[in-house]
This record gives structure tokens, C-alpha cells and sequence, in this order.
């Protein structure tokens, strides 16, 4: 196999790697805010459930979780698992897990916001939807964020856990063109590129930082 | 015609009283200066009054509109949530510690609340924001933010902020406690000359000699009960044995 297959083989399975971190992040983000107000509720009922999920999601290893999203529905419910749901449960897998962690980070923020901040919006006539918006989650973000940034690094490392249902990822292909063609250049590509994608990150990170430190 | 009117206001934190029975009103324009030991519950008074602390007892009524009572059984009824939003338009707070929002600039902390909750014309808010700047001295800051700028200074945004509201009543609580003596000078200049503005002020305060020099009234509070209350002329040379001897320590100061 020529080298450039092996690129082009590979450049597929970044492709997929990049999908599963965009999808996750798109919408562990936000469903994380949800959770978090879960969270805090103050209906013990719902709050208790919130915490169990948040546990289970914490304490146990996201491959398994992978592995329950993906088999669960046959052992379960007797559904034929068909090929192209592989991909949608780790996508699935990926977001409950992750909201769970940005839930926790969320959470930590919003109690860490001095109790002065939202009696000062109360007195000036903001209302509940206002004092979060405008007042709190701003600067929320700015306190989160570096715990936020290293949930994202993990997450571009933890992509390559969707190959233990098979999903064609980048770690994947690299393990199968590893084993096919006995080298282990495909590998050294895969840490490249995996490194490369934290390098990015990074820099996307920390210039959101650096925006947001005009203020202490 | 009463700006704000408290009777028989009780609270009490884990059934421990700090609020007893206590009365009050203000009228237009007038500046009342709370002063008392430490704990006799002055903030716990302006925070039921600001209604950040939800009072257990007693009735508490803006423009002769009642915001909070209790009835005969005890229980306490609070004004729709309509009706509060506009009661609350009355009056403003300042805080010992500020509590300015760090992400805005001093303009947007001062406009912002005209603009997103009285909807108010922005140029219009802007203009009177320049204005208040003006008063306090900072019109040079408009655009720092509140980071970079001495506790005074922030002091001075803070009560710009609450003025921008047109409040007809600013509370003060101990506004300038947390600043060093040089700076305190300064937010007293600026409170002072607040006076002539026609609105109510309402000043918990341990700067006795501030207190006897603005005010109207002064209320001496101790043990969550009104002691005594007059003019400064009146308090300040009261032969009351409890107002005397948290003066003594003062007096010498007064001299
Ligand atoms: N949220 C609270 N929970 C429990 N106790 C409280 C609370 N707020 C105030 N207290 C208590 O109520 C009493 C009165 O407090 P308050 O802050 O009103 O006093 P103060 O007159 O303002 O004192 P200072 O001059 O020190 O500011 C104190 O004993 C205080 O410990
Ligand atoms: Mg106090």
C-alpha cells in the first residue's frame, strides 16, 4: 500500500475523530448547564436523580459506558443493533458523559459567584433570566475555563476510545493499517495528528483567556 | 408625605431575634443617619427594608404602597411580583463592599440597568451617566474597569450606579467600612453633596462626625431595638445611659 493511500485512509479517520469531538462539545456544552441546574435544584427528587447520573457517569469508564450505549438497546430491548448506529452511540456515549463533567464544572462556578453579585442585580431591578445572563454566567465562563479547557484536551484523546465498538476513527485505522502493513508509521501519524489537535486547542483556549483577563 | 414606612418589623436569624418591633419612616428628601454597636442589626434593618432579607413580622410600605405585612396570625403576605418590581424602582442600595459587576466597564455598570430594565433611551442614560461621572469626579474613568480603579473610586461608581436608577431613597450600608482613611474622605465629600439632589437618604454608619453633620435625624440602634432618635443635636447629646456610652468612645472625637 502506498504511502498516500495510507494518508488518504487515515485523513478519513480524522475526519470521523473530528466529528465525534465537534458533536460532543456541541451539545455536552450545553445540555451540561442543564444538568448542572439539575444539580442545584432544589427538588430533592430531581437533584437525587441528577446525582446518581452524575456518579455513575464519573465513576465508571467512559469505554463501558460506549459499550452499554452501543449493546444496551439489543440486551435490553432485543433491538437489532444495526451498523450505522455505531457511530450515533458514541456520539451519544461521548455527550451524557461529558455533560455530566462539564455539569460538575458549571456547578463549582456558579457557587463560587460571591452572593454580593446577584444581590447587587436584585436592587438595580434585574430579573432572574437577566442576573444570569448578563451578570453571573460571564463571568462564570471566565472562572471555568481552564477547568474547561482540560475536560476539551481530554476529550481529544478520548475520541480514539470509540474504537472499542468499532466506530472507524482515527486510532482505529491507524491500528488496522499498523497491523496490515506491519509498521508502525500509521501509529507515529496518529500521535501527530492527536497532538496537533491539542496544539490547536490550546492556542483557541488560551486566546479565549487572554480576551477574557481584561478584567480581574 | 412618607417615602417608606416600616411598623413592628421583626426578624429573627435560627430563632435568634436581631430585629425587634422596630419602626420607622422616611420622608421626602430626608437624610437619616442609623448608628449602634456592632450587631445590633443596622444592616439586617436596610436588608429587610431593601427586602434582601424577607422580614418575619410587621409591615413595610413605599409611597404609602404596602410592599410586605403580616396579618393576624403572624403570617407574612409580600406584594405581587409586578407590584414589587415597581415598588423596588423607589429605592437603591450601596453596599459596604460595592458589589460592582468586574466584567462592565464603569459606563456599563452605571447604564446598564436604565437601559435593560427601565428601558430607558440609551443616549438619554449615556448623558446621565456622563453627569453622575462628573459629580463623582471620575469622569476620566468611563471607561476603566472596576479592577482598576481604588475602593473609593469604586465606592463613588457604585453610588453613581444606584443614582442612575432615579431612586426617590439610597440606602448606604456603612459605605465607607471597607476603605482606608484617606479615601473615606473622599465618598463622604461625595454622599454630602448627594444632599441637595432632593432624595431620601437612609446611612448606616460609624462615622460619627459625618452622621452629626448631614443628617436630619439620627437613630441610635442597639440589641435590634431603636434606642433613641432626633436630631444630631438631640442624639448626640443625649443623657441616655446606653446612647452615652457607645458616644463616649466617640466623643472626644466630636469635640
Ligand atoms: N444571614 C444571617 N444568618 C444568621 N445570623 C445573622 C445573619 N445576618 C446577621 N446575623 C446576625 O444578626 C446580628 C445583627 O447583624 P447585623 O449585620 O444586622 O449587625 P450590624 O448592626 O450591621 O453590625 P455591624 O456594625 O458589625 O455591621 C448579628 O448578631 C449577626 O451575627
Ligand atoms: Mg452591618
Amino acid at each position: 500500500m502506498s504511502v498516500s493511500m495510507m494518508v488518504s485512509q487515515l485523513a478519513g479517520g480524522m475526519f470521523v475523530s473530528v466529528q465525534i469531538f465537534v458533536v460532543t462539545l456541541v451539545f455536552s456544552l450545553p445540555l451540561g448547564m442543564i444538568v448542572a441546574f439539575g444539580r442545584m435544584s432544589r427538588n430533592p427528587l430531581l437533584q437525587g436523580i441528577v446525582k446518581v447520573y452524575i456518579s455513575i457517569m464519573r465513576g465508571t469508564p467512559l469505554m463501558l459506558q460506549l459499550m452499554v450505549v452501543y449493546f444496551g438497546p439489543y440486551y435490553l430491548f432485543g433491538i437489532k443493533i444495526t451498523n450505522s448506529y455505531r457511530l450515533w452511540a458514541a456520539l451519544i456515549g461521548f455527550v451524557i458523559n461529558y455533560a455530566a463533567y462539564f455539569a460538575e464544572i458549571y456547578r463549582s462556578g456558579i457557587q463560587s459567584m460571591p452572593v454580593g453579585q446577584y444581590e447587587a442585580a436584585k436592587l438595580l431591578g434585574y430579573g432572574k433570566m437577566q442576573t444570569f445572563f448578563k451578570i453571573i454566567l460571564p463571568q462564570v465562563i471566565k472562572r471555568i475555563l481552564p477547568s474547561v479547557t482540560n475536560e476539551v484536551i481530554t476529550l481529544v484523546k478520548d475520541t480514539s476510545l470509540a474504537f472499542t465498538i468499532s466506530v472507524l476513527e482515527m486510532f482505529a485505522i491507524a491500528k488496522a493499517l499498523a497491523s496490515s502493513q506491519t509498521s508502525l508509521i500509521p501509529f507515529a501519524a496518529a500521535g501527530i495528528f492527536y497532538y496537533l489537535f491539542n496544539l490547536v486547542v490550546a492556542v483557541g483556549m488560551d486566546y479565549a483567556e487572554k480576551k477574557l483577563a481584561y478584567y480581574q | 408625605m412618607k417615602l417608606m414606612e416600616m411598623n413592628h418589623v421583626g426578624k429573627a436569624f435560627d430563632g435568634v431575634p436581631v430585629i425587634r418591633d422596630i419602626s420607622l419612616s422616611v420622608e421626602e428628601g430626608e437624610i437619616v443617619s442609623i448608628i449602634g454597636p456592632s450587631g445590633s442589626g443596622k444592616s439586617t434593618l436596610l436588608r429587610c427594608a431593601t427586602m434582601l432579607e424577607t422580614m418575619d413580622s410587621g409591615e413595610l410600605i413605599y409611597m404609602g404602597e404596602k410592599a410586605a405585612w403580616s396579618d393576624e396570625t403572624g403570617k407574612m403576605t409580600f406584594a405581587s411580583k409586578r407590584d414589587l418590581k415597581r415598588i423596588c424602582e423607589n429605592y437603591g442600595l450601596v453596599f459596604q463592599n460595592f458589589n460592582l459587576f468586574p466584567h462592565f466597564s464603569v459606563m456599563k455598570n452605571i447604564t446598564d440597568a436604565p437601559i435593560a430594565v427601565q428601558k430607558r433611551d440609551k443616549e438619554e442614560v449615556y448623558r446621565t451617566g456622563r453627569e453622575l461621572l462628573k459629580k463623582m469626579g471620575l469622569e476620566d474613568k468611563e471607561n476603566a474597569y472596576p479592577c482598576q480603579l481604588s475602593g473609593g473610586q469604586c465606592q463613588r461608581v457604585a453610588i453613581a450606579r444606584a443614582l442612575a436608577l432615579n431612586p426617590k431613597i439610597l440606602f448606604f450600608d456603612e459605605p465607607t467600612s471597607a476603605l482606608d482613611p484617606e479615601l473615606t474622605g473622599e465618598v463622604l465629600k461625595v454622599i454630602k453633596s448627594l444632599a441637595d439632589l432632593d432624595i431620601a437618604m437612609v446611612i448606616v454608619t460609624h462615622e460619627m462626625a459625618f452622621a452629626r453633620d448631614i443628617s436630619d435625624r439620627v437613630i441610635f440602634m442597639a440589641d435590634g431595638v431603636i434606642v433613641e432618635e432626633g436630631t444630631p443635636e438631640v442624639v448626640f447629646a443625649s443623657d441616655n445611659e446606653r446612647t452615652r456610652s457607645f458616644l463616649g468612645r466617640y466623643g472626644e472625637m466630636l469635640k
